[in-house]
Parts: C-alpha cells; structure tokens; sequence
C-alpha cells in the first residue's frame, strides 16, 4: 500500500529540486505527445530548448529576443511573489498591465508630437500609477467589505479588457489612422519610444527595470522589516496578528506593488516591443507571470530564471512550429505541463511516500 | 541502349532530381487563429494548401497559428524570414505595423499584409470587397424578411464592417424601403459565446434575418433553434446550416492570389501592388443560394451578383445620402475607393450610431 505522509519541515532538498524534475517530465511527456503527433520527438526538444540559443541561424535575434519576452514576466511576477507569500492572491495582473499600457500611451499621446526628456519618465510613472489604481479597486473591496481579491481582480481583467477596446477606437485612437482602431506607434515618436540600449541587444528600459526589481525583491524580503511581516503574514498570519503586523496595510502593499509593476511592465511593451495601443495589445503576460512566479518558488532569483526559461519555450515553441509544422494548441499544451508537473512534484516537498500499513491505523 | 541515350537519360534525371530537390521559393503564412476556426484563418489556409497543390516540390510552405498581434507576430515574422521565407502573407489587419518594421530589416524578401494600408517597396497590401457580397445578401434579406427588422451582428465599428453594414442597407432598403437594422457590436472577431448572445438578443427584438460579420456558426445554431430566422455563411460557406437557417454565405478566397503573387516570385515579376478585388476577381465568393429563397428572389440575386462581378454595377450608386441628410453621392455618381476604405459613416436611413 502507497500512501502520502506529511512531512515535519518540507524537504529543501527538493524545493529546489522540483523545478528541474518538471522540466525533465514535461520533456518526456511533451516529447511523447510530439511522437503521437507525428513528429521527431527528440528534434522538437532540441529545437524548443537548444536552438534559439545555439542555432547559428537563429540564435543571434533569438538571444536577444529571450530578454524581449523575460522582461515583463520577470516585472510582473516579482510583484505578484509578494502577495503570494502574503497569501494575498492578485490574479489580475493581466488588467493591471492593461491600465498600465493604457496610462503610460496617453501620458505620451497627450502632449504628441513635443519633445522632451521628461516625457518617458512621466510614462514610467504614469504607468505604474495606472497599475498601482487598477490593483487598488480589489486591495480597498478586501480591507473595507472583506471580498475575494481573486475573484475582483480576475473580473477586472475583463473590464480593463472592454475600457482597452473603448480607448483604441476612440480616445487614443491615431487620427492619421483612417479610422482604424488602435494609437499612434509610440516607436515613430523619439521621446516616448522604449528603445534598445544598445542596437541587436534585446536590453530596453523594461528589462533594466525588470533586473532591478529583482534585486529590490531580494534586498526587500531578506533585508527589510517589510519583507519580513510579508513572509510572516503568509507562513503564520495569527504569529503575524500577534507581532503587530497590520494586514490591511500588507494587503495594500503587496496589491499595489504587484499592480504599480504590472502597470510598468505594459508602458514598456506599448512603448517599444509592441509599439501601440491596439484592441489586442495584451497577450497574457500577467496570466502567464502567475505560472512563473510558482516556477521561480516566489524567490527573485528563481523567478529571473523561471522567466528566462518561459521565453525559452515560447521563442523555441515557435521554431518548432515554423521548423516542423507542430500545431499552435501543442507547444501551449507543453507549457501547460511544465505548471502541472510542477505543481505535482510539488506535494513531495511536503509529503513523503511510504509503503506498507499505518501504524496507528488511520486512512487505508 | 546507346550512349546518347544514356547521356540524355542522365541529363534528364538529373534536371528531375534538381527540381525535386531545389524548392525554388518558401512562402510564409502569420494567421491570427487557429487553422481549424471554421472561418478567417481556415479559408487562408485553404488559400495555403492550394498554393502548395498547385507548385507542387517547386514551392514550400511554413505556417504559424494564434498569432498575437504586437511584438509576438514582429518575432515570428523575423523567424520566418530567417528561415528562408521568400514570400510572407500576413493575414490580420494588427500585424500592419509589424510586416512595415520587418520588411525594413529583410529587403529581399517580399510582403504582403492583409487589409492595411501601409506598403513599401517589398510590401503589398490585399484585401477583398466583402461589401459587394453585403449588396447581394441585403437584396435577399430585403426580400425575405417578414418582421421588416433585420440584425446586425458587428465585430468592431472599423471602416470594413461599416461599409458592409452600409451596403447591406442600401440593398435591403431598396427592394424593401420598410426595413429596418438593428446592430450589435459583439467586440470580437470570433466569440462562439458572445455571437450566439448578440443573436438571442437580436431575435427577441423582432429581427427573423441576421447578418453577422463574426466568424463563428454560432449564430446560425441560435437562429436555428429558434426555427424562423434567415441566417448567412460568414468568410466561410457555413453549408452545413443550409438550406435553412443559413440561405448563401459571402466566402473569402484566398487560393487565386496567393498562387498568382507565388508564381509571380517565381518569375521574378514580384512588385508592391495594392490589391482590392471582389467578385469579379474570385476573391469575394457567394455560396450557393438555397431552396428556401424563392426563385425569383433567386434570379434578382443571381443577376445583382453577376452585374457586380462585371462591373457593371456598383455597390455604391448614387443617389445616396449620409445618415445626417448630407449629400454624399449624386445621381449615378460611384463611391471612389479612398472614401470607401476609410468609411467612417452610415447612409441616410440607418438609425443607429457608430460607437466609439
């Protein structure tokens, strides 16, 4: 008889072991589903994993292209690890990078065509501020009437969806357009553009600031009292009650930073990689942030490498596609196990098998 | 056998293997959805797998599905032309300023973007007059109404749909001056669950035909259920809701022009050209008209579809007013395509507005 048993302290060992473990396992089943599909398996692998680095077609605009995608996951996720050790649950970064993008596009479009170094500052700010609102609606509905901010936010991606829509036909609709919707390109306007540092390096204003709140994350949760009553809210919330940590002022925090950095990660994409304001802009970044902050087990570190390795598979899914004509819905599904598996090695951090009867008799 | 025949044979086989293994050109395809949606993005990769029946090994091709419009379609683009592509289509209209940047970095290879508006040298731009297909369906929902209300599926209030909504109109309108067209913005190009509500809704308010401009069945399955409403096939046949609900359709297609810009590639006559054709051309098709529409009815469709495709009539005839009672085209007078393609207004008549 196999049965689970919990373990006294989860076993570091494998905290940090499991993330590799899932990638291994999506490896070999993904590879099998490639096989039933009729394709080399094996090739698949290589070319989602091995050649948008190394290939020497590819692998020069590839490269960089790894940072491109990186950037706003990294961005989100930090923010949404904070809450999540607070067991404070932000499930709509998407809306909040949606405001985000919409804020910082019109701190630009407002004052087109003039030109000024103050310009993209203000968009930086004006993003984060349009984040740091949208997040704000769920954080004051929770500490005020005690609603779930799972459910609020996850809604207000909706609606942030439907006020994107409204905005790109009309109020920051391109004039020049021909009644199109969708903005000006921010890219063909000097002092709103969020440009490579340096030509070919993938390294726009987003992926610096994406390293720094790295780094601010890391100082923060082991450094700072701040950081502490977060992981103390999440890990012991009556400890936390107990040490006079206030929780309507960590919910607020932890809300308002995830979506303050949400919102600036969609004013660097609207301001560079995608350019402008369209009815599609968003592409779930802020759902597929959540996957990479449980990657990166909540820590700054692990999130920067988790986020490395999602770009990984959604530029090397592509070549997959383009190389061997595997089907769109296959390389989503592949991503999609690397967050099951995950989630399944996951119970062997806390649980342990054990073989043979219960001693003290209890579920058989 | 002799030794000029062995030689001849040689030459021969060799040319063969040559031109089995030389594929002379790649062509890429960037579609927007999935292959398998039933409408958009099946019908140009219908146009795809024709142009590799009819090149056979001469010609290549490579697809990407789900393409987010944005930075992603840039990357996938770029890829593609690193692959070798010669020829990429790109097939939605968010990919514009995408194809302009990507075409800037690969001079030598050619592209050609769907229903924008920005070229270059290496850039053409295609699109199909869906509206001369509108004109036919408005004539028949004209006539076929009883409620004298029809409804309106829209996606989003951009010129391409306000012109199909205008043309509908003008056509209904003229067999049928009672009528009158109730539109709803679904917001989505397709949406199974929306286009089915914004139908529901539309057959309470009194409408027994629906016209759509999303790309799912779902409203054929919502008029359908509700027993008396006529529907029309959108982008793609929809026959398997024929005879009734759905009485003809408005198909796109894409096959001629993706065979005729490869061969041109091919040839190397590949030149920047704006494309607009319509029924005459091929690329608007109208799906058989169904036993539930009366033969005379039929023949009016028929005759009004043929006269478009000759050019011997145009969708956009005067006389005809804007909806604020201004004068837009006199007597006799035809709509130039600059108007046209930024139409941002609807004819005398219709009472809605467009939302913005």
């Amino acid at each position: 008889m196999i049965r689970l048993e919990k373990r006294p302290t989860p076993s570091r060992l494998l905290t940090g072991l499991t993330p590799i473990l899932a990638v291994l396992l999506t490896m070999i089943v993904g590879g099998l589903m490639f096989w039933i599909l009729g394709k080399p398996p094996v090739e698949a692998i290589r070319i989602i994993f091995w050649d948008p680095l190394f290939d020497p077609n590819f692998a020069a605009y590839s490269r960089p292209q790894l940072l491109v995608k990186a950037g706003p996951l990294i961005l989100i996720a930090i923010g949404l690890s904070m809450g999540f050790r607070a067991g404070i649950w932000n499930i709509g970064a998407e809306g909040q990078y949606i405001m985000g993008a919409i804020f910082g596009a019109a701190a630009a479009l407002a004052v087109y065509p003039k030109e000024s170094a103050l310009i993209f500052p203000a968009m930086i700010i004006a993003g984060a501020f349009g984040g740091w609102l949208w997040a704000m609606i769920p954080a004051i509905l929770r500490t005020r009437f005690n609603t779930n901010e799972i459910l609020v936010s996850l809604m207000l991606v909706y609606v942030a969806e439907s006020i994107l829509a409204s905005v790109s036909q009309g109020l920051l609709k391109n004039p020049e357009g021909y009644g199109f919707p969708g903005s000006r390109n921010l890219q063909q306007y000097p002092s709103a553009a969020n440009v490579e540092i340096l030509p070919n390096s993938g390294m726009h204003w987003g992926v610096v600031a994406a390293f720094i709140a790295v780094i601010f994350a890391y100082v923060l949760l082991t450094r700072h009292t701040r950081g502490f009553e977060i992981r103390l809210t999440g890990e012991a919330p009556k400890a936390a009650r107990f040490a006079g940590v206030n929780p309507t002022r960590i919910i607020v925090f932890c809300l308002g930073l995830s979506g303050a950095l949400a919102g600036m990660a969609g004013m660097f994409e609207v301001a560079g990689p995608a350019g402008q304001i369209t009815i599609d802009f968003n592409s779930g970044y802020g759902f597929t942030a959540i996957i990479v902050a449980f990657l990166g087990r909540l820590h700054p570190i692990g999130i920067l490498l988790a986020s490395l390795l999602m770009a990984l598979t959604y530029i090397g899914g592509e070549l997959a596609q383009l190389m061997l004509g595997l089907p769109g819905a296959s390389i989503q599904l592949f991503q999609g196990m690397l967050l099951f598996f995950l989630l399944a090695t996951d119970v062997f951090t806390n649980y342990r098998i054990k073989l043979g009867r219960t001693k003290l008799g209890g579920s058989q | 056998m002799s030794f000029k025949n062995l030689i001849t044979g040689a030459i021969a086989a060799a040319a063969m293997a040559g031109s089995a293994f030389a594929q002379d050109v790649t062509v890429g395809f960037v579609y927007v959805g999935p292959v398998g949606d039933g409408g958009w993005t099946y019908e140009h990769n219908k146009g795809r797998l024709a142009v590799e029946e009819h090149f056979g090994d001469r010609v290549k091709t490579i697809y990407q599905e789900s393409v987010p419009e944005g930075a992603d379609s840039e990357r996938v683009m770029t890829q593609m032309a690193l692959q070798g592509a010669d020829l990429i289509f790109t097939t939605s209209f968010g990919y514009m300023d995408p194809t302009i940047n990507v075409a800037a970095k690969f001079p030598n290879v050619k592209f050609e973007h769907a229903t924008g508006y920005k070229r270059a040298d290496n850039v053409s731009t295609y699109s199909a007059r869906f509206y001369e297909g509108r004109a036919v369906q408005g004539h028949i929902a004209g006539r076929m109404t009883k409620t004298n209300k029809i409804g309106y599926i829209g996606s989003f209030p951009i010129p391409e749909v306000i012109r199909g909504i205008n043309s509908a109109y003008i056509h209904a309108k003229k067999v049928n001056p009672d009528v009158e067209f109730n539109i709803v913005w679904a917001y989505t190009w397709f949406d199974p669950a929306k286009e089915a509500d914004a139908a529901k809704a539309l057959i309470e308010q009194g409408a027994d035909v629906i016209l759509q401009h999303t790309d799912s069945t779902a409203p054929q399955a919502a008029a359908e259920q509700a027993g008396n409403v006529v529907t029309f096939g959108q982008a793609s046949d929809m026959s398997e809701y024929a005879p009734f609900p759905r009485v003809s359709s408005i198909i796109d297609d894409w096959a001629p022009y993706y065979i005729a810009r490869t061969q041109a590639v091919l040839d190397g006559t590949w030149t920047s050209v704006d494309t607009w054709d319509g029924i005459g051309a091929g690329m608007v098709g109208i799906g058989e008209i169904s036993s539930a529409v009366p033969a005379d009815v039929k023949a009016e469709a028929e005759a009004l579809r043929d006269a478009l495709a000759s050019g011997e009539y145009h969708a956009f005839t005067g006389p005809l007013n804007k909806q604020d009672g201004s004068a837009w085209l006199a007597d006799g007078e035809t709509a130039d395509d600059g108007t046209l393609a930024g139409m941002n207004f609807y004819v005398e008549g219709l009472t809605a507005t467009i939302p913005n």
